[in-house]
Formats: C-alpha cells, structure tokens, sequence
C-alpha cells in the first residue's frame, strides 16, 4: 500500500501537480480511514488530500483511474498472471443476459445483438448492463492486441465507429415517440434527446475506461500513466488549445481580470491613510474620556486605472487572438475606463461593441465581422497600425493610463515604426506587451519585437494562464 | 479527542439526510474525513450549490453549535479573534482610582485589567474556547485579503490563538471547520495545505431531482423530474450566470405555487426569470428552448 501510494504521490507530481510533503502524510493518514474497497470514497479521500485545485481535478482523475484500475472487486477482469481473464468475464456475462432474456455467452454474441442490447441498455438507463456491453463492445470490436503499440485513443475510434451511436441515437428518439404516441411537444423532445445524450456520454466513458483497464494490465501502471499525461490547464498553450481546453481557459479569464483590476487600482492599505479625519478622532475620543488616543485618517482617493488595450488580431495570431478578445471583453467588465483596439494593417477601436453587447460571443462575432482593420492586403503591418493608433488617439493617452499590447511583433518586414510606442511610454503611466509566442522564436524572421521592447516597462511571454497570472503577480 | 462523532461513511451519508441534505458520495467522504483527521474543509463551488448549507447541516446533524464567521474585505483580527474591551478596561482603571489609594502596584492593576473579564470574544477565538461542540463556519473566505488570510493559519493548524497578554489558548475541543470559497481569487498555498478540498459543483440530475423532492413540500415526482432535467438543459447554455441549486428550489416552489403539473414552453418561459437574474441570460435561454425544442 505504501508502494502504491507513493508511486501514486510520484506520478501525481509528474503530471504537474503541486504536492507537498504534508498533504502526501494527510493522504497516508485519510486512507486509514476508509477502506480502498469503497473505490469512490477512495477517490474522494484522496482528491480531498492531494488535489487543491478544481482544475487539476481531471489531471487527478486519470491518474488515479490508471493506479487504481486493477484494484477493487468488480474489477477482476485481471488474474494473478496479468492476464485478462476471459473466462470468468465470459461466465459473468452470460449471467447478465440470462437475466435479460438472451442467449449465449459474449464471443457469440453478433454485433446486431451487441447493439441491441446496448439499445435496451440505454432506454432503460440500466447502468450494470451498460457496463457489461461496454465491455462485450471492446473485446468485439476494439481489436486489441498486448504489446501493440498505439494509444487508447485507436482503440476507443473502433470501438465507437462499429457501435454507430449516432444511429443509436435516432432509434433512441424514434422509440421515444413511440412510447408517447407521437404527441411530444418540442420541449420534451429536446429534453429526452439530452437525456440520451448524457446516456451514451456515460457509455463512452465507460468503454475508455474499460481500454485503459486493459491497457494497463497488458503494459503496466507507469507507461500507461505517462501516455495518458496531459498539460494542466494553465499550461495549455493558448496557440494550441482544443474547444474543450478553451472553454477553460475562458472560465479562468475571469478570476484573473479581477485581480489585475485590484493589483492596477492598488489602494495602500497598511500604510497611513489620507489626511487627519478630525470628526471621526473625536468622536472615538469620547470613549477614552475625551482624549484623542487613536487619530482617524480620512481614506484615500482611489485610485481608478484607465486601461488601453491594443490587440492583434490577424491571421498568424488567429488561436490567441480569441484568447485576447475573451481577456479584453473581461478586462472591460472589471475597469470603469477601458479602451480597446484591434488591429491587422489597419486600426480600429472596438470599445463600444464590447460594451454594448452582452453577450461576450455576439462582441466577439462583432469584433471579427464589423471592425474595420483591413487596409491593404489584410496582412499584419504593427508600422501602419501604430501610425494610425498615434495620430487618433494618441493625445488621449495620460498619466493614468497603462497600455497594453499584444501580439507577435510579426510585422511582414514593413517599417516598424517603433517611435510610438517610445512616445507612448514617455506620457502613459506603463506600457507593457504580451507575446503570444515562445521565447525562442523572439527576433526570428520578421519578428521584431526587441524593437518595440526597449521602449516599454515589459515584454512577457504569454502562451498560458501560468504566464498570464505571472504577469498579474509581476505588476504587484 | 472526539473521535466517536460518526460510526463509519455510511452514517455520516445517512445522518446528512436526516437532516434534509443529500450528499454525494464526494461530500459524504470528506466530511467523514475531516472529523476522523481533525483538519478543517476547504469548500470551494459556484455560488448557490450549498457550501454553507453544508455546514448548517452537519451542525445540524451533530447537534453542535454553529458560528460563523462572515468574511469581507477589510476583516481584521479585532472583528475576527478577539478584542480588548477598551471602554471597560478604562472604566475599571477609573474606578481604581476614585477608590481611596493603591495607585503604585500598577502590575496587579495591569493583570487585572488583561484578564478573561475583559476579552471580547469573536468567533474565532469562542469557536475555540466553547466548551460544547462546535460547528465553525467561515463563509467566504475568498473575500478577505491575502494579509488576513494569515489570521486564520494559527487557528486551522493547531487549533490555538494566541493572545500576547494572556498567552495562548487551546481549544478545549476540536471543532468541525468550514471554510467556504466562490473562487474569486487564489487562496494561498499555505491555507490550501492545511484544509481538505472539497469542490462542490452543479449536482447531478438524479441527486438535484432528489433535492427537489426533499426540499420543495408537495412536488410531484413528474414535475421534479421535469425541473432537474430543464434546469440541467439550461445550464448548458454558455450564460453569464447558470442557475444555481437554490434558484431550482425557488423555481420549484414557484411552480408548486402556480399549480402547475407538468411545465411546457410558455410557463417555462415566463418563469424564467426566478431561474436567470441577467436579461441577456433570460432571452438567450427563452430564444433556444423555443428553437431548438
């Protein structure tokens, strides 16, 4: 048990994520206490040990499903010798669909049957035969074989192409208009089909848990945990996120504005306030006799940040682009004075269609469709942009302001036009720039950020929320 | 010390339903585990999902008294600790002296006037020193700033606050802590480490329907059914603000009140707005259950 925990502890801080020393003890000693047979309560115990941060959740879970797969009594599909064992498999099975009605054991078992089965399964919501037939689903049609080398993912593709779910779905919806004679209104159609849905979403889990079941009785707990590991959600790289990672990321957005909002407006609290409040130090006198013990301080103006954005928004930034719209669409919601630009060759402010939609999809959506940022050929030129940006708006940038701007520095080898973000700087109160793209890749080709970088307070690299919130931290 | 409160798992499960609050197998367990470790629970979730009903209930459940320690900005260890009553502390030192003498032995003043008589007990510092046992709650912690946070260190590690005066006190028992986030900011890693996690998302359909059953006096099992399953159709709608549990409640009861036995479009729609609070959520939300439907 102590072997396995540790390996456990190791692996947890392979994917990334912060264990310390004490939680592991915490860990240790919350196992005690429940039983490892009781497999959620297990999970659960450790979660609440180990894992401090709702976004990790997922990262927890995989591991803890890869560790922890081949463990538990309803999980014997696994012998002493690491085979899989068929037999006792088989004769479960064939119990299960006495029970049901049917005949024969699963290797007899035709697709037609498979699927007719997993149909009842699904109408029926009956989460013991959905189990069993995702596991009859994978020894029929996933094909695996021990020792080869390709990922779950393969073998999650088979098995689900051969299952036609979608078709399963339309049979699903069929029987249930059946049931109800025909006379669903709209509503309860739509709310049927999501019950489906969320059906066969819970199949799906179930057979990519019975690969990964497989997958590590065939090559071992750490090889399997390592292909499975994935980058936690702060370090997504925004260039390269998937739907699913950003949509996350988007939820993290918000958080962080807030917090930028706090750290730019920064009151100062510990130190001494405003001027001597002489109303309120006698008013507390009173209850020390008349004697004024402890002086009031009025409290300061605060301090209220106007913030410029000015954001690329061209092709070769196309996935941070969104991010930046999704960051200047919150950042508007945090500070009472936020103006926003977008550009590619041409400039164009965006502020009013981020404020007077709602809904951050419709601004964005507006943002791509209205703004007027194509002068030539629609290809990036930060030269032409910065002209324009200066000439309109420059005289409206003061001490209050902090700018920020960001993009790749990828300028198409035009005139960089450098001298505006120097005259900028020289009458905002800071200027910083956040580059989308690694490190490495500064100053190759037509990147010319240098240029530009020498003349603000900061220039960050910003391809994932770690960064992000770095940079957050920085300004403090 | 205490670690008789709850039998195993199964009765911490079963004791919260008693008390009309349905756990899942995530809350059941870590709140098993936070008795059993002595550790406090750190309950982070969208607002409206019943972070600090939770701790209501598990006091509940153990017939422990609740305190509560509301946070907001500007906390400090007077409203949060303790505080010295001042205007008593000089009204003695007056008194002293309108008596007819002693003014040298100013020490046995000094100790008497730095003594339990004259502490101002705030929830924390009472959570410790109650004699029966408690149930603490320090509701939305996230709200303090990262320099208070440090106030409450002292007192979830080692259960003990120290009062430079008086020394330290020790907790006479080891009270249940909650402590209760929305997640608007990080909390400290130092304050992470000392607390279980618990994260407390939007319930499943079937344990939201439960919910409702057992909360909403008179809903039939149909119409329950009904509220989880378009409650859980909304909350897939990428909205400003999806509608929390209590928000399903309130629209139940609603609904309850209407006389309404099994919901289509139209009353969906027209109550929409005890479920959504933004106008750009309700017309978004109204606008697919239409169309799509």
């Amino acid at each position: 048990m102590l072997d396995l925990m540790s390996g456990f502890v190791v692996e947890l801080r392979n994917a990334g994520l912060p264990v310390s020393l004490t939680e592991n003890l915490d860990a240790m000693e919350a196992v005690k206490h429940i039983p490892i047979e009781d497999r959620a309560a297990f999970k659960y115990a450790l979660a609440a040990t180990l894992v401090k941060n709702e976004q990790h959740w997922k990262a927890f879970e995989t591991v803890f499903e890869v560790y922890f797969s081949l463990r538990g009594p309803e999980y014997n599909v696994v012998d002493e010798d690491g085979e899989i064992d068929e037999d006792s498999l088989e004769e479960w099975m064939s119990q299960q669909m006495r029970g049901m009605g049917g005949q024969g054991s699963a290797e007899d078992m035709s697709p037609e049957e498979i699927a007719e089965m997993l149909f009842r399964a699904l109408m029926n919501a009956d989460e013991a035969m959905m189990a069993a037939m995702a596991r009859a689903a994978v020894t029929q049609f996933a094909g695996m074989e021990p020792g080869r080398p390709v990922g779950g993912t393969y073998y999650l593709y088979r098995t689900l192409r051969n299952l036609d779910l979608d078709g399963m779905m339309d049979r699903l919806m069929e029987e249930a208009q059946e049931r109800t004679d025909g006379d669903m209104t709209p509503l309860q159609e739509r709310l049927e089909r999501e019950e489906f849905e969320n059906r066969i979403e819970d199949l799906k889990r179930e057979i990519e848990a019975e690969i990964r079941r497989r997958l590590v009785a065939d090559r071992g707990v750490e090889a399997m945990a390592k292909t499975l590991r994935k980058p936690l959600p702060e370090d997504v790289d925004f260039m390269h996120a998937s739907r699913e990672e950003m949509a996350n990321i988007r939820k993290a957005i918000q958080p962080l504005t807030r917090k930028l909002a706090a750290r730019l407006a920064r009151k100062r609290k510990h130190k001494r306030k405003g001027p001597l409040d002489f109303r309120a130090t006698v008013r507390q006198s009173l209850s020390y006799g008349g004697v004024p013990a402890e002086p009031r301080f009025r409290n300061p103006r605060p301090n209220k940040p106007e913030l410029i954005v000015v954001a690329d928004i061209s092709g070769s930034v196309a996935a941070f682009a969104r991010f930046t719209l999704h960051l200047v669409y919150a950042l508007q919601n945090q500070f009472s004075k936020v103006r926003s630009f977008v550009f590619i060759d041409g400039l164009d402010e965006v502020t009013h269609m981020f404020q007077d939609e709602e809904d951050i999809t419709n601004a964005v959506h507006r943002v791509n469709t209205e703004a007027d940022v194509v002068w030539v050929d629609g290809h990036s030129d930060y030269g032409h942009a910065f002209g324009v940006f200066w000439e309109n708006f420059g005289s409206e940038i003061n001490s209050k302001s902090t700018v920020m701007f960001l993009g790749d520095a990828r300028n198409n080898y035009h005139a960089t036009n450098a001298w505006v973000i120097k005259e900028t700087a020289k009458k905002a109160r800071s200027v910083f720039w956040l580059n989308p793209e690694p490190k490495s890749y500064w100053d190759t080709g037509d990147s010319v950020i240098t240029e530009y970088a020498t003349h603000t307070d900061g220039v960050f690299e910003c391809r994932n929320l770690r960064q992000l919130e770095g940079f957050v931290d920085h300004l403090a | 010390m205490g670690d008789t409160m709850f039998g195993d798992l199964a009765s911490v499960r079963d004791g919260l339903k008693d008390v009309d609050y349905l756990a899942d197998d995530g809350i059941a367990s870590v709140v098993f585990l936070a008795e059993k470790l002595g550790k406090p629970v750190l309950v982070e979730g969208p607002a409206g999902t019943g972070k600090t009903e939770l701790a209501k209930s598990v006091a509940a459940m153990t017939d422990a008294r609740l305190i509560r320690l509301q946070c907001y900005e500007g906390l400090d260890e007077a409203k949060a600790l303790y505080e010295w009553n001042y205007k008593k502390q000089l009204l003695r030192i007056q008194a002293d002296r309108g008596s007819e003498a002693s003014s040298e032995d100013w020490t046995e003043l000094q100790d008497d006037i730095f003594n339990d008589e004259f502490l101002l007990t705030r929830p924390l510092l009472e959570a410790i020193s109650a004699e029966e046992r408690v149930v603490l709650l320090i509701d939305e912690v996230d709200r303090v700033e990262v320099e208070t946070e440090a106030l409450l260190l002292e007192i979830l590690s080692d259960y003990q606050v120290s009062i430079p005066e008086l020394g330290t006190i020790e907790a006479k028992q080891i009270p249940i802590v909650f402590l209760t986030s929305n997640n608007t900011r990080e909390l400290s890693e130092a304050l992470k480490r000392r607390c279980l996690f618990l994260h407390i998302d939007y319930p499943q359909l079937e344990r939201e329907k439960e919910i409702v059953l057992t909360k909403v006096d008179g809903i039939s099992d149909n119409l329950a059914e009904q509220v989880a399953r378009i409650v859980r159709s909304i909350r897939q709608i990428e909205l400003k603000k999806s509608p929390s549990v209590s928000e399903t409640l309130d629209w139940a009861r609603t609904l309850v009140l209407l006389g309404v036995e099994s919901i289509d479009v139209e009353q969906a729609k027209e109550s929409l707005h005890i479920l959504l609070k933004y106008q750009s959520d309700i017309e978004k939300a109204a606008k697919e259950l239409t169309v799509e439907g």
